[in-house]
């Protein structure tokens, strides 16, 4: 049976310049955090990025590594408005942007999951979403409705990556919290070969089970190529139950990105290192 | 007289927003809305389905931060889309523009490809106008809020819905628009905005000046209801003890 363990760093060697990564998570919510800061340390430039955005988001745009960015939304949660995204957006430093509505986002995913290549909706008729792309085009029903529907394409990903909360050196992965957002998705409409898992613990597969139960495990590792081991690796967002968003920190990142010269003191305090040098950081606050 | 604050005279507005929804999943977004649901689901609209704004319904009263959940089912980001999308919601959102069809933003203030304001993004305001009820709150309502053209169509109004064929038509409805000031609904021929009632104190002038488009002004314009004793003993002692309502939208 495969071992898939890897570092994050091996994860990020197999990516090359110009590639789309979708990230899994929601906002600030598990979002695979140690993967995220591995290709903030690569040399990875012009990527396309597909997200339901959050900190991954801000800090791939302030580190200047997105072409292109897709997604439905950009928020810390709790604090509303992402504040790298933000000034990217209104300093025109994203060269190409796609909006979609939310719903439209898990539609071009999954999408690509079941290797089609669009799915019809309704969401995003009649608002700005179709103005701003204008490569969306519509369909229309073939049957007796005629009714004309939106096309969304797949979202094809040439790698993603997803955070969990437990996972077996296999590629089979549990979700312990309240929702898997859209991480199996994710890691559908991705190109074989790049689908990265983390895990805030990789455990013997038999101990799977007594974790939580079998409607946790949504992940087999057919859908999983590299699985990483990554404790605290969503940090600061969250990974219920294992640990709440880390507000305080969050509160710093966001105060930190006001100002060009408290965002460097920030870089070089936290993101100057490895995952290790990034969590002993955290950790002697 | 009643003693109702302004936050209190909003989440009751709210609440009839979601009144004959039935047993549907009533969707707030912030705290006035959200308490507008749980308030609507305590007294007169048992059927309402709540959320503990995270991935679970909630059978009981739960308290603004409350943590003690009566859990009743499960709706993951996933089965909200498939609730929405089947139309078993009616959402209340914010607005950051609203127009006089009911075109709503909350993307961005200025152009999109450069925006003077980047915002939060369409998130899911253009499927949820087109597939079920949505309503607004407004906290701040003021002719930069209330304007002739929104910068980007979010939610989308009645005028655009028109042109999306007869389901879009048979779906889609912006009930209310609550703000600090008023009530507003769609009620007229063309589904211009209307002032469908004034909050205590708030005259015609106040509402008009805070609106940069022609509000429809009927002859009689009601006044806002007040919420009941028993709705306030609920907000008060059960739904939001620590106040919430109040820290939101402080009386004038």
């Amino acid at each position: 049976m495969a071992n898939k363990r890897m570092t994050e760093d091996e994860a990020i060697a197999t990516l090359s310049d110009g590639m789309t990564i979708g990230i899994g998570g929601w906002g600030s919510r598990r979002k695979p955090m140690s993967l995220v800061r591995a290709l903030l340390r690569s040399n990875l430039k012009d990527l396309t990025i597909v997200s339901y955005g959050g900190a991954d988001v801000g800090l791939l745009c302030a580190a200047g590594k997105v072409k292109r960015l897709v997604y439905g939304f950009v928020s810390l949660d709790s604090i509303a408005l992402e504040p790298h995204f933000r000034a990217a957006r209104q300093n025109g430093t994203i060269p190409e942007v796609v909006e979609y509505d939310e719903g439209m986002l898990q539609w071009g995913l999954y999408a690509a999951a079941l290797r089609l290549p669009f799915l019809p909706t309704r969401a995003g008729l009649g608002s700005d979403v179709v103005k701003n792309d204008p490569s969306l085009r519509t369909v229309k029903s073939p049957y007796a409705d005629g009714e004309e529907l939106l096309a969304v394409p797949a979202l094809n990903l040439d790698a993603a990556f997803v955070h969990l909360n437990r996972a077996d050196e296999r590629g089979n992965a549990q979700f312990l919290g309240p929702d898997l957002y859209f991480d199996d998705l994710f890691l559908g409409a991705a190109a074989v070969g790049r689908r990265f898992l983390s895990a805030e613990k990789i455990v013997p597969t038999e101990e799977l089970l007594k974790n939580g139960t079998i409607h946790t495990m949504k992940i087999n590792r057919s859908m999983v190529d590299g699985v990483i081991e990554a404790p605290n690796g969503a940090h600061f967002t969250n990974c219920q139950p294992d640990y709440e968003r880390d507000e305080k920190f969050q509160k710093e990142y966001a105060d930190a990105a006001k100002d060009p010269e408290t965002w460097k003191a920030f870089v070089d305090t936290y993101l100057s290192g490895s995952e290790a040098d990034y969590q002993k950081a955290v950790a002697a606050r | 007289m009643s003693d109702a604050t302004l936050g209190e005279i909003c989440v009751a507005a709210v609440a009839d927003t979601f009144r004959g929804d039935g047993e549907i999943f009533a969707s707030g977004m912030g705290t006035i809305p959200m308490l507008g649901a749980r308030l609507a689901r305590a007294t007169f609209e048992p059927e309402l389905l709540v959320s503990d704004g995270e991935a679970f319904f909630v059978a009981n009263d739960l308290p603004v931060g409350g943590t003690d959940k009566q859990v009743e089912g499960w709706i993951p980001f996933r089965t909200v889309f498939d609730a929405l999308w089947g139309g078993r919601r009616h959402v209340v959102m914010g607005a950051s523009q609203i127009d006089t069809f009911g075109n709503q933003n909350i993307a961005n203030i200025g152009d999109w490809n450069k925006p003077k304001s980047q915002l939060l993004g369409v998130r899911g305001a253009p499927g949820n106008t087109i597939n079920h009820t949505t309503s607004y709150f407004i906290g701040n309502q003021t002719n930069r809020v209330f304007v002739e053209k929104v910068d980007t169509v979010s939610g989308i109004g009645y005028d655009r819905a028109a042109k999306l064929g007869d389901w879009v038509k048979a779906h889609h409805e912006i009930r209310r628009v609550v703000t600090n000031l008023a009530v507003y609904d769609f009620n007229t021929p063309d589904h211009h905005m209307r002032v469908a009632s004034l909050h205590p104190g708030v005259s015609i002038d106040d509402v008009v000046a805070a609106c940069s488009f022609e509000l429809v002004i009927p002859s009689d314009v009601p006044a806002t209801r007040l919420p009941t004793d028993e709705e306030l003993r609920v907000l008060r002692e059960v739904l939001d003890p620590k106040s919430f309502r109040d820290r939101e939208l402080p009386a004038a």
